[in-house]
């Protein structure tokens, strides 16, 4: 059969979209803890600021961000003077981190905010400083929360770098695409490519859901 | 010059002014292919979560593994597989319809979750009384559980409603002209993107703001406790 | 105003102090003092303000009008000069260290051993290093009788044993006063007699000053120097225990004591 011959450069497509996703859920995540703290902030300017990020980024098509970055982002800087031309792949993973980093943002705020307001009295009493309680007493407790929502973003992630093919960056979906192209062989190819990213994406949901048991450790201490 | 209105070079300000009946035109589309789309998934949603619940698992487990499989896979490449592979089995739909149909396919697997679990939340409490009672258990279902169950799945599949706008604009991948196609057609024929982008950004996050309000009034206008069905 | 040497000084000191909570007054120019080493058991209704007393103290709420003073310095406000300021998050930081408190709920910090919330405040707050912090826990562990559940998780103990841990911790960091808000309050009947006999030996023990909000009146009359009624947020009454449940001078005070002593009639 034909499509033993299309698992070379899917594979090497799929590496790209492996990298990709990694990078993009990554830098997402710590998009998401800065402004999802951010957006508890008492300081205006960053409180403001978080906001804005998290209602533009969730407010707006993906697809849109993508290409506003990638076609948009140039010409604007020509205008106030900066070189804004980004390759494919920063402007792929700049927009895919972005934007899974808003809806983590509010996955982060809603936990922090979800741990009892008695354990930051604890923290208090025992006078820990704002920071230290921070690190050392809501986030442990916060994380474990945020671990099964982080997990569906993390597929989701997965699935949106397939976009980035648009901007001719040679992820699975482009190598898909390109086969197609020259062999017409639609069926095949598409098949094999929905049941290669399917093949990834319980990868991705094995690891977040081992990472989901690491953090929440102290949980099933016992049991 | 597009869908018959010409644009206005002469100054950004002017640019942007003339372009926004065009994009307009891309926004009803994108309106047009976000409620059919919905429409497909809230059907097909509803037949999945009718196979998931079937008495036997050589019908619910196929039904799991093809939902899984729906929601793990991305948009775009089930996009290119109807928009190809469907001609091969004798079916052309126009690029419009592929296009609403995979939306319809890829959130047919939330909505069916979405199903599922509202009648599970209320099952579990109610169906117990209402067997206790002894109504016959289609009577239940109509007047117990679907009532209750209602309200609760409404506001969630009024959030996938505006995912779905949001993904509209992959259509534009099989030339479906919505908002961010006509954007792109604009920026490539006048060399200028970033205005018709920043426009379809800012469409974007004013139908956003619009949905969000449609669903938290839904929220609070819909009776928690149920809706008569009369 | 008493001008007496240091050691004669209120350890704690409460001046005219006004705290609402919206429209709703739970102080009412409260004047209030405690000895060093003095132990003070605070009495009466819900809503009289007894738990906002130690919650003040704890710098956990802050307060409306009036002056509260910790060892002779002001607690929400600091001097400049001969003016009095509201204080400064440092100062705040300052004054806490003198005070620890027990909460009704034990709050212990669930990701972490029993050992380590021993040992977290002293390492992370004062500096103390590891190995010394964990000596001093396991110290404080033998006092309360937990030796052998330094490795457990706070979940995988019981309401008392969680009590006893949690006034360990305050201990760790050796707070001149220490605070219990109902300390026994969310317990099971069968487990308030650890705790208490925890709180009985540290009164006995250690000269510490203690002040206790408590419904466990037998308790309260075996342990403390003085009980204090609050009612509406003022003290109505205070005294020696004896003097108290046995000779109640004001009515109110007469009432709420049949009323928790001998609810039946």
């Amino acid at each position: 059969m034909e499509w033993t011959s299309y698992l070379a450069p899917l594979s090497q497509g799929a590496w790209v979209t492996a990298q990709l996703t990694v990078y993009s859920t990554i830098l997402g995540g710590l998009c998401a803890f800065l402004f999802g703290l951010g957006k508890l902030s008492h300081n205006p300017f960053l409180k403001g600021f978080s906001v804005a990020y998290i209602e533009i980024f969730r407010g707006t098509s993906l697809l849109v961000q993508l290409f506003w970055i990638y076609f948009a982002l140039p010409i604007m800087g020509q205008a106030i003077g900066l070189d804004l031309r980004f390759p494919p792949v920063v402007a792929g993973v700049v927009a895919l981190a972005l934007n899974i980093g808003a809806y983590g943002a509010e996955v982060v705020r809603g936990a922090v905010q979800a741990v009892p307001q008695e354990q930051y009295e604890a923290a208090t009493a025992l006078n820990f400083t704002g920071r230290k309680r921070l690190w050392r007493i809501t986030l442990p407790q916060a994380i474990p929360e945020m671990m099964p929502t982080f997990g569906n973003l993390a597929v989701q992630n997965l699935k949106d770098t397939a976009l980035v093919s648009l901007i001719s960056l040679g992820d699975m979906a482009f190598r898909a695409e390109q086969i197609r192209n020259f062999t017409q062989d639609s069926v095949t190819v598409y098949t094999l490519v929905l049941f290669m990213y399917f093949g990834m994406a319980l990868v991705v949901t094995a690891c977040m859901k081992l990472l989901e048991r690491y953090v929440g450790r102290w949980r099933a201490a016992g049991r | 010059m597009f869908f018959g209105i010409e644009w206005d070079t002469s100054s950004q300000w002017a640019f942007a002014v003339s372009i926004f009946p065009i994009l307009l035109h891309g926004l009803v589309i994108t309106l047009e292919a976000t409620v059919v789309g919905f429409f497909i998934a809230l059907v097909l949603g509803l037949v999945l979560a009718a196979l998931k619940s079937a008495p036997t698992r050589f019908i619910r487990w196929p039904a799991k593994l093809v939902t899984e499989f729906i929601r793990d896979t991305p948009l775009l490449i089930q996009l290119f597989f109807l928009f190809y592979v469907l001609p091969e089995f004798g079916l052309t739909l126009p690029a419009f319809l592929t296009g609403a149909l995979a939306l319809g396919v890829q959130y047919s697997a939330y909505t069916s979750e979405v199903y599922r679990a509202g009648l599970e939340a209320v099952a579990k409490g109610q169906g117990e009384a209402a067997r206790a009672l002894n109504l016959a258990s289609s009577r239940t279902f109509t007047h117990v559980t679907l009532p209750q169950a209602i309200p609760r799945i409404i506001p969630a599949l009024g959030n996938y409603l505006v995912s779905i706008m949001k993904d509209v604009p992959v259509l534009s991948v099989v030339t479906v002209l919505e908002m961010l196609g006509v954007a792109k057609i604009i920026g490539d024929r006048t060399g200028g993107y970033l205005i018709p982008l920043s426009m379809v950004g800012g469409l974007y996050l004013v139908m956003t703001i619009i949905a969000s309000f449609g669903v938290r009034y839904l929220d609070t206008h819909l009776p928690k406790r149920g809706l008569s069905l009369k | 105003m008493n001008d007496a040497t240091e050691t004669h000084d209120p350890i704690i000191k409460f001046d005219k102090v006004v705290k609402r909570f919206g429209d709703h007054v739970v102080l009412d120019e409260l004047d209030f003092e405690v000895q060093r080493g003095e132990k003070v058991t605070i009495i009466g209704p819900s809503g009289s303000g007894k738990s906002t007393v130690l919650r003040i103290l704890m710098t956990l709420e802050p307060i409306n009008d009036g002056v509260v003073y910790v060892g002779g310095q002001p607690l929400w406000h600091q001097w400049r000069g001969d003016e009095l300021i509201p204080a400064s998050e440092q100062h705040l930081r300052q004054m806490r260290s003198h005070m620890g408190m027990v909460f009704q709920q034990f709050n212990l910090f669930p990701h972490m051993t029993v050992l380590r919330n021993l040992t977290e405040a002293p390492v992370q707050v004062l500096g103390i290093n590891k190995a010394e912090a964990k000596k001093r826990g396991m110290e404080l562990l033998e006092m309360v009788g937990l030796t052998d559940q330094a490795d457990k998780y706070p979940h995988q103990l019981s309401g008392g044993q969680q009590q006893r841990v949690g006034i360990a911790r305050a201990l760790a960091m050796r707070p001149k006063v220490m605070l219990f808000d109902e300390p026994t309050s969310a317990l099971d009947p069968e487990l308030v007699g650890e705790v208490l006999n925890v709180i009985r030996t540290l009164a006995d023990e250690h000269d510490l000053t203690m002040l206790l909000v408590t419904h466990e009146m037998h308790f309260a009359r075996q342990v403390s120097d003085r009980i204090c009624f609050f009612d509406q947020g003022r003290i109505k009454e205070q005294g020696k225990p004896e003097d108290i449940f046995t000779a109640p001078k004001e009515e109110r005070t007469k009432a709420f004591l049949k009323a928790v002593l001998d609810p039946d009639d």
